[in-house]
């Protein structure tokens, strides 16, 4: 008696899910990978629809997942031995937090989706499970008042559900806390290594070309000679802001990630300057520069961040955006009239 | 880890609280607890703002002002003369 049902007619129904398997494969793991570093980012999507994972029945449980793969890859592999169902609704390939704060992931997608699939039809209970971080997008009570599943809200991090089944669907206190240590930090890092490669670029090209510059007009022998330590900098902040920063977030005590980032600005300038003496106003000049990019990487890593508010980031930003804007500006200034003396 | 002081707008109104605890299940930061079968912030400096309790509230004894603590986010909001968003959706690569 483990077919579902339709309770109305009482003949047994055909349940249109695809059967995936909880194991990973390589492709799966090269393509997170990929993803990663932001290499078909955009379209890294699983198809809507309901999955079956081994024999579920008309008692299994139903997790919801969206339809970012990172994602429904992350809760299937860990649903290895059980019998269940996965619903995955469409939330335009976006994981599930930032579906959930965007408006996908959420009460009217979830109901639509329940319906769209004959939720009702395939299992007896009326339970469904979502991730913890959907709460952002999905209105527990008007799910059941629309839909008639009742959501019971999972762990955080899909790694925690057999644990939270086990204690009867109770998660502990540690397994509803969003953490974010090195590791996951780490993780994150290549795809706003990669956000802003296009304004880097331009910056080095500019920096590089300002590099030629002499009383006498411009050489090109001396752009490339002494153009180098310049992109170099250039290119150390952008990482020191981006990587460095975001790595050991919290070892540097300021809460501001401008500062965080401009801590980081000028560790680079030191240790590049102390390999590569210049002229102090070109050194200056160039730390400015550093400051600025750098401060500014750090700041955008708020975005991939799991505890900056709204209101913090703009009480951030107030500040910190007229100094980097005068900082890069002072800084451009002295670079070039270290060229010109 | 905390990001700043005295910025959250998280209000709770212990009056409306029926004491579901539903804001403790929802909340990623553990900003809430039960004393006295109500809820309770505990530090409000730990909020986020992502607005899962206040939505989850069915009593509306939570208020917050919601959306992205993200930099690139605000500055995308601030060109394109919109709230502050994410370009998470398929076009663009930033997420929050």
């Amino acid at each position: 008696m483990n077919r579902p049902f339709d309770f109305q007619t009482l003949k047994p129904i055909v349940v249109a899910a695809s059967a995936v398997s909880p194991e990973l494969k390589f492709g799966d793991y090269l393509g997170a990978i990929k993803v990663r570093w932001g290499i078909g980012r955009d379209n890294y999507r699983v198809a809507p629809g309901l999955y079956k994972i081994r024999n579920p029945n008309n008692e299994s449980d139903v997790f919801i997942s969206a339809n970012y793969k990172l994602s429904f890859d992350a809760l299937r592999k860990n649903l290895g031995g059980m019998n269940a169902w996965i619903l995955v609704i469409d939330t335009k390939g976006v994981n599930v937090w930032c579906a959930a704060g965007k408006g996908t992931f959420a009460t009217n997608n979830l109901v639509k989706s329940i319906k769209e699939n004959s939720l009702e039809l395939v299992v007896k209970h009326r339970r469904i499970i979502v991730p913890q971080l959907a709460a952002t997008g999905v209105e527990a009570h008007k799910v059941k008042e629309q839909s008639g599943f009742a959501v019971t809200f999972g762990p955080v991090r899909a790694c925690d559900i057999r644990q939270f089944i086990e204690a009867g669907y109770k998660a502990s206190p540690e397994m509803r806390k969003m953490v974010f240590p090195m590791r996951e930090r780490a993780k994150l890092i290549p795809v706003d290594v990669m956000y802003r490669k296009y304004q880097l670029l331009l910056v080095l090209v500019v920096i590089f070309f300002f590099s030629g510059l002499d009383k006498t007009g411009f050489l090109f022998a001396k752009m490339v000679e002494t153009g180098l330590f310049p992109l170099l900098n250039a290119v150390g902040a952008y990482l020191a802001g981006i990587v460095l920063a975001p790595l050991f977030l919290s070892w540097v005590p300021f809460r501001a990630f401008a500062l965080k980032g401009a801590f980081w600005a000028v560790v680079t300038t030191v240790v590049l300057n102390l390999l590569v003496p210049v002229s102090l106003i070109e050194g200056v000049g160039l730390g400015l520069i550093n400051l600025s990019i750098a401060s500014f990487m750090t700041m955008n890593f708020t975005g991939s961040s799991t505890y900056t508010s709204l209101s913090g980031v703009q009480k951030e930003m107030k500040v910190a955006i007229p100094f980097q804007i005068a900082f890069a500006a002072i800084g451009f200034i002295l670079f070039i009239s270290s060229k010109l003396v | 880890m905390q990001y700043f002081k005295n910025v959250s707008t998280l209000k709770l109104n212990a009056e409306l609280c029926k004491g579901c605890k539903m804001c403790i299940t929802v909340c990623p930061h553990a900003v809430f607890e039960m004393v006295d079968k109500k809820a309770r912030i505990v530090d409000v400096d730990d909020c986020m703002e992502c607005g899962a309790c206040a939505l989850n509230c069915q009593y509306g004894a939570i208020t917050v002002k919601t959306g992205v603590g993200c930099a690139a986010a605000i500055i995308n909001g601030i060109l394109n003369n919109t709230e502050p968003s994410c370009d998470c959706s398929p076009s663009e690569v930033k997420c929050c």
